[in-house]
């Protein structure tokens, strides 16, 4: 199952590194990342692939969640078929 | 792939302008539950259902986390009470409100819908029944909506009821006065009410239904206004093609969400019901939509056409969007639930008498409308009357939901709470209609519904 992952909020040190240790931790693979920075807002976008994961889709939205609010950001773990369904006839 | 951009855009939808889904209604039949004895019909409704919807709120829930797209409302239809109640040798159904209203609440839904009954050519006993338990019903249930269908295209308008329907809404309004009447905004009176709406008050489940079936109710009035900012002062083409699109982006979310409910429940999925539904949230609006267009105020000359082209671009997109749309489909104007709607009254721009222009081109009808308590059975009876012609005439819904605040005057305002909102009570004509109302009877089926 693949999820999108988005990251959005003021540029700092370290947000890339302490997403991608929370997937690692949770056996999540990444396979596309791109990002970039208007105006000192940082804004990723990362396709996950969560099939082999040891957490549960919910889970991982939960702890992404926890994670982004201790940064100062927003994470937020998409299931991908809300983006196909709304923009891919 | 998807990119950036794409999913940028969604979830802009999502968090700045509303985008949501408005609700996931499951309807469930009662008429396997049929009984002699009234205490064991109630006890198979609330078995019945409790069963059926065990896991109805805590699924959208979970729909909800994976797709990160809100779900306001889980909701439950069921069969109308009138016919499901019928074999009941009883006087009164309001035991069975109480039992529907105690089903909801252990699920946790909050409104049920399905008090109900279709009386479009006559009323059964168990109608009859059922008209005189609304009132006490309403008052004494906090979850339970009722609704009753006094015309159709096909079979005309059943007077009788209409004049019975201006009685119901009085004596609920009296007997829920220390409320503001709320009793009333729990109440709809229709023509051509369809049998698979997900949205309240109106809901019931059709008896040509499954015994158990998803039907969903998309919204997102925010991001079409906001798609159409994009489209100031360009012509009517573009301005359609805009609300087209966005209506498409809308109910693919909501398609998706409805065959991941019917999926995770194991319950058929029904139907889309494609309407825009406001909240009293800035941002939300309908008629903030209309105002986009180019209308100072809605309520304006204009109006009406504004409404029209928008009703039919957004159902345009959405059949594109789900192979099952049904519902109500198109978009509501409910006075109290939209912030701009409650601003034109205030400013004067919009009466009772534009609203009906309206309703006859878009969705439902005279909806969550407050009016002055002292406003008589008859004259309420002559609104639902005028609101069931249209509807009759045109081969389309109409509703009447309105509620005459005891204790209130024009100017003062009402407050209902939540998403039924607020309003300004409106003026109503001072002019009598008793004695056409006092007629009795049916007027027939319009000429053009003879189709065979």
């Amino acid at each position: 199952m693949k999820g999108i992952i988005t990251v959005v909020g003021k540029d700092q040190v370290g947000i890339i590194a302490k997403v991608c240790t929370l997937l690692a931790e949770n056996r999540v693979n990444i396979l596309d990342i791109s990002q970039t920075i208007v105006q000192g807002y940082f804004n990723m976008m990362m396709i996950v692939d969560i099939s082999k994961s040891n957490s549960t889709f919910e889970e991982l939205v939960e702890s992404l969640d926890v994670l982004g609010k201790q940064i100062g950001v927003l994470v937020k773990l998409q299931h991908e078929d809300i983006f196909n369904s709304m923009h891919r006839i | 792939m998807i990119n950036r951009w794409e999913v940028q855009e969604t979830n802009e939808m999502i968090q700045k302008e509303h985008l949501d889904v408005r609700t996931i209604t499951m309807g469930i039949s009662l008429q396997d539950c049929a009984d002699e004895d009234i205490k064991k019909f109630n006890q198979k409704v609330y078995d019945k259902i409790t069963k059926k919807a065990e896991h109805l709120v805590k699924t959208g829930e979970e729909i909800e986390k994976q797709f990160g797209i809100p779900i306001v409302n889980k909701r439950i239809s069921v069969t109308p009470i009138g016919i499901a109640a019928a074999g009941c040798k009883t006087d009164s159904y309001v035991s069975t409100a109480h039992t529907l209203d105690r089903a909801a609440e252990e699920v946790g839904v909050n409104f049920i819908g399905g008090f109900s009954a279709l009386i479009q050519k006559g009323c059964t006993i168990g109608d009859r029944i059922l008209l005189n338990s609304i009132p006490q019903a309403l008052a004494e249930t906090s979850r339970v909506c009722s609704s009753v269908n006094v015309g159709s295209t096909k079979t005309g308008i059943n007077m009788d009821a209409v004049k019975k329907m201006g009685e119901i809404i009085k004596e609920t309004a009296l007997l829920t006065k220390e409320a503001d009447s709320i009793g009333c905004a729990k109440f709809v009176v229709f023509c051509n009410a369809p049998e698979d709406n997900p949205f309240m008050a109106g809901a019931f489940h059709g008896v040509g239904e499954k015994d158990t079936v998803i039907n969903v109710g998309v919204s997102g009035p925010g991001v079409v206004k906001k798609a159409i900012e994009k489209a100031r002062g360009e012509d009517f083409e573009t301005l359609c093609e805009t609300i087209k699109k966005t209506a498409f982006k809308i109910t693919r979310v909501g398609q998706l969400v409805a065959q991941e409910a019917s999926k995770r429940l194991n319950v058929p999925f029904g139907i889309i019901d494609l309407s825009l539904a406001p909240t009293p949230a800035v941002g939300d609006s309908i008629a903030e939509i209309l105002e986009e267009m180019g209308l100072e105020a809605t309520g304006a000359p204009g109006t009406t056409a504004a409404l029209a082209l928008l009703n039919d671009q957004v159902k345009k997109g959405g059949v594109m969007a789900s192979s099952y749309v049904g519902g109500l489909s198109g978009a509501f104007i409910p006075v109290s639930e939209d912030r701009g709607m409650i601003e034109a009254v205030q400013k004067g721009a919009l009466t009772i008498e534009k609203l009906e222009a309206m309703t006859c081109v878009c969705s439902v009808g005279l909806d969550m409308i407050a009016i002055p308590g002292d406003t008589s059975s008859a004259t309420i009876s002559g609104i639902i009357a005028d609101e069931m012609a249209i509807g009759m005439v045109n081969a389309k819904t109409t509703a009447v939901r309105i509620i005459p605040v005891v204790g209130k005057q024009v100017g003062d305002m009402v407050e209902f709470g939540g998403l039924l909102g607020y309003a300004p009570i409106m003026p109503v004509s001072t002019f009598k209609c008793d004695a056409f109302i006092q007629r009795g009877g049916r007027i027939p089926a319009p000429i053009h519904s003879f189709k065979n």
